[in-house]
């Protein structure tokens, strides 16, 4: 058959690359968008309880991230990926774990911390080291730290357990329960919040005094469960690092030995969001299975740590950073387990 | 037959296995076209030197081409005609290969062959009928048969596997030769028994066909057995199950280990096909110069599992099939996983071709890569237990050298890693350039 013929039959040039021909349906940005989904509920809800402030805020981080992104990748002539979703991730994430009451600039200067430094500068998605949101957020409570400390809001909507605010008191009506829970103990919380019984189911809800997106235990499980049913996540961190919590708690968080109360612990603070969203990252957690597990209960454990003897109420964002550089150990003494390599051969 | 699956433990994925195009097609025989293009390489090893010359008159079925030294399987005319040329043709995997080209001539009559009682033959005499029939092990990369049934003495080889997994998409070229030769093939697995004197033979079959696990299994009661034992083993889907060390790992729980061969640990492994060439070569005394092959994907007009003669170009077989369909992207030889795209239409059938797949641009994904996330599915999905996100990293840094350290020489690049890679990382392409540049 002749040149020209054979031109013919095919429509276009045929396009030539390596196997395999066929990929998965999955995306990089498949999967953020959808972290981004599974991030929304707890956001309406904080709209709900502490108004419209909390939205606000998070778009402002958000919007911040996504041009701080764009402007870094212009400058460093790097391909701009802010359809990526993952810079809109990060600015729902800084949000999360500020209390509502900042002022406005605040998750800006944040933001920038978060893209610039802690992402673009140390390599860009895939090798920066830090999770970039929560070195926002450490870098905002170094440098602010009454601000990020204290700025809570009371929530708007009055339950029961919330009548105590409706008084307004005193200053600590609209602390936290862990800053409530460290300085003035379990009886603190039980004054301020009402029976035990009753602090589980609206803890649980998420209405109590919190960082924007931290508060709804049951709405960040939810999203949590979506992102292990889409496999997006395994179970080894979230459960890992959530049951140190509970366990080291109950074990040292009483007055004596065995006397701590762990659902409190695990209801408080940003225990699920952190360990759900932010000791999940990709980039800044191992990837093998027993890895991880150690990844989550390192990250409890210096949760606790920092809980019972630190300085702050709450150590989420510090354990889970603490814990991001061990990453590359982990994955280099964890990693998988070769099929037969040959005799004599490394590892 | 409630049998659990067997299956290997670590890796793998599960691809649209798209079978259904083909699956329920019986085998139909290609037209011999005007002029066939019979590359003397047709797999690793030795390039044939031609025995004829331009002008010569060749049969179908006459030897034209043969390996003077080295790894090598003889060549066959398979068509009768005059050689046209003896020069360059276009190739799947190197660009071009040296070639016989034969004008064919329309009024031939086809040769007719004999069945023969091979029982009276010795070992010594089948092993030297599949040497003089060219078989290699046509499922994959052309392994010359003959070479493979002689392990070294001191190899205990105990158990013959028929590899019937198919595992890549669109494929169902060893389906059909199962549904509609079974009895062949396990006429040709008592040949290979004889010819490695032992009796145990599993025939491993993906659990997606589970016709054909009925039609060995019936194949299997109908013959006598002759002291052998020969089983079926449904096989979990999943791929690459049909890879030879995960096949054999799936049936025996024995693992080959790293730059071993499958007698390291006992087994020998044969497609079901390569079984089909070898009871043609040892009962009929054919040579193999056919094969069925899958022509699929939804850029062909009639999708379809062909016998066709080794030689006959691609151009030929789309011809025949009714022409391509306009929103064609890519031509596959092989299957999706593991093929080798080729940029022309010109490229011959060889004996190791399992199937062309003409896919679209929905079939396809051709979006731009971008930096690895390290989620870790690569490690996951490989079956070597591999990090290929790491070797990949490597690459791309310029530090291929250094990735020896990473296992890469394990690595029989079956694809899994690049197929659920959420950044379309090229991690096989990675993989090659890596074993080209670092030290084993």
């Amino acid at each position: 058959m002749d040149q020209e013929a054979l031109k013919k039959k095919i429509p276009s040039p045929l396009a030539v690359s390596v196997s395999p021909h066929i990929k998965s349906g999955e995306s990089v940005e498949k999967i953020m968008w959808t972290v981004v989904a599974c991030l929304l509920p707890p956001l309406i809800l904080s709209i709900f309880i502490f108004g419209i402030q909390t939205l606000i805020i998070t778009l402002i981080s958000v919007a911040s991230c996504v041009a701080t992104e764009a402007i870094t990748q212009k400058l460093l002539h790097r391909p701009i990926t802010i359809r990526d979703g993952s810079a809109v991730i990060t600015g729902l994430l800084l949000a999360y774990i500020i209390p509502p009451g900042v002022p406005y600039w605040m998750p800006i200067l944040g933001a920038v911390m978060s893209i610039y430094v802690a992402k673009h500068l140390l390599g860009g998605i895939g090798f920066n080291i830090f999770n970039p949101a929560l070195i926002g957020r450490a870098f905002l409570v170094a440098t602010f730290p009454v601000a990020m400390t204290s700025a809570w809001l009371p929530p708007i909507r009055h339950g029961s357990v919330f009548q105590y605010m409706g008084s307004g008191v005193d200053a600590v009506s609209t602390a936290t329960p862990l800053f409530i829970l460290k300085h003035y103990g379990i009886s603190g919380v039980i004054e301020k919040f009402g029976s035990l019984h009753s602090i589980y189911g609206s803890f649980f809800v998420g209405w109590r005094p919190g960082c924007i997106g931290e508060t709804s235990a049951l709405l960040l499980l939810i999203g949590g469960a979506y992102l292990l049913y889409k496999r997006y996540i395994t179970w080894h961190i979230p459960v890992s690092m959530i049951a140190t919590i509970a366990l080291l708690t109950w074990a040292f968080g009483g007055d004596k030995l065995f006397t701590g109360n762990p659902l409190l612990a695990i209801l408080s603070g940003g225990v699920m969001l952190g360990a759900i969203f932010m000791a999940t990252d990709y980039v800044t957690s191992p990837t093998q299975p027993t890895g991880k597990i150690i990844f989550g209960i390192g990250a409890g454990a210096l949760t606790v740590l920092i809980r019972l003897k630190g300085g702050y109420p709450e150590g989420v964002c510090y354990a889970i950073l603490l814990m991001n550089p061990l990453t590359p150990a982990l994955e280099q003494w964890f990693g998988p387990k070769r099929f037969a390599p040959p005799k004599g051969a490394m590892k | 037959m409630a049998q659990t699956l067997l299956t290997f433990p670590k890796g793998g994925v599960h691809p649209p296995e798209c079978k259904d195009l083909t699956e329920k097609l019986p085998i139909e025989r290609a037209p011999v076209p005007e002029e066939i293009a019979i590359l003397l390489v047709q797999h690793f090893g030795a390039p044939c030197t031609p025995l004829i010359k331009k002008k010569t008159e060749v049969k179908e079925g006459d030897l034209i081409g043969q390996v003077e030294a080295g790894l090598g399987a003889n060549i066959h005319s398979s068509a009768t005609g005059t050689v046209k040329n003896i020069g360059k043709a276009p190739h799947p995997i190197s660009v071009t290969a040296p070639a016989v080209t034969i004008k064919v001539d329309p009024d031939a009559q086809p040769p007719s062959y004999e069945p023969r009682d091979w029982k009276s033959l010795s070992r010594e005499e089948l092993l030297e009928a599949v040497k003089r029939a060219g078989i290699v092990g046509i499922g994959g990369a052309g392994f010359p048969t003959h070479v493979k049934l002689s392990p070294p003495s001191e190899a205990k080889v105990d158990t013959l596997i028929l590899n019937g997994a198919e595992c890549e998409p669109y494929l169902t070229t060893d389906h059909r030769l199962m549904l509609e030769h079974s009895r062949e093939i396990v006429e040709g697995a008592k040949i290979i028994l004889t010819i490695l004197g032992i009796n145990t033979c599993h025939i491993g079959i993906e659990a997606n066909k589970m016709d054909a696990v009925e039609a060995m299994e019936k194949a299997v009661a109908e013959s006598n057995s002759n002291g052998f034992h020969i089983q079926v083993d449904a096989l979990q889907v999943k791929y690459p199950q049909g890879s030879e060390k995960q096949l054999i790992q799936s049936i025996t729980g024995r693992k080959v280990p790293g730059f071993g061969l499958p007698f390291d640990v006992g087994v020998i492994v044969q497609n079901v096909g390569t079984t089909k060439a070898i009871y043609d070569a040892v009962v009929l005394n054919k040579p193999l110069y056919e094969k069925v092959i899958t022509v699929s994907g939804k850029g062909i007009n009639r999708p379809a599992n062909l016998l066709v003669r080794i030689g006959t170009r691609i151009a030929d077989i789309v011809d025949y099939l009714g022409g391509v369909k306009r929103d064609l992207s890519k031509v596959v030889l092989g299957g999706p996983m593991m093929g080798f795209a080729v940029p022309s239409l010109d490229v011959p059938v060889t004996k190791t071709t399992s199937g062309i797949l003409f896919l679209t641009k929905e079939e396809i994904d051709t979006k731009p890569h971008g930096q690895c996330i390290r989620c870790g599915w690569c490690i996951k999905a490989c079956p070597m237990g591999l990090s290929p996100n790491e070797i990949g990293i490597y690459v791309e840094a310029g530090k291929a050298e250094e990735t020896s350290q990473f296992g890469v020489f394990e690595c029989f690049e079956c694809g899994c890693c690049a197929f659920v890679c959420p950044a379309k990382r090229p991690l096989v392409q990675f993989i090659r350039l890596a074993k080209s540049k670092a030290k084993k």
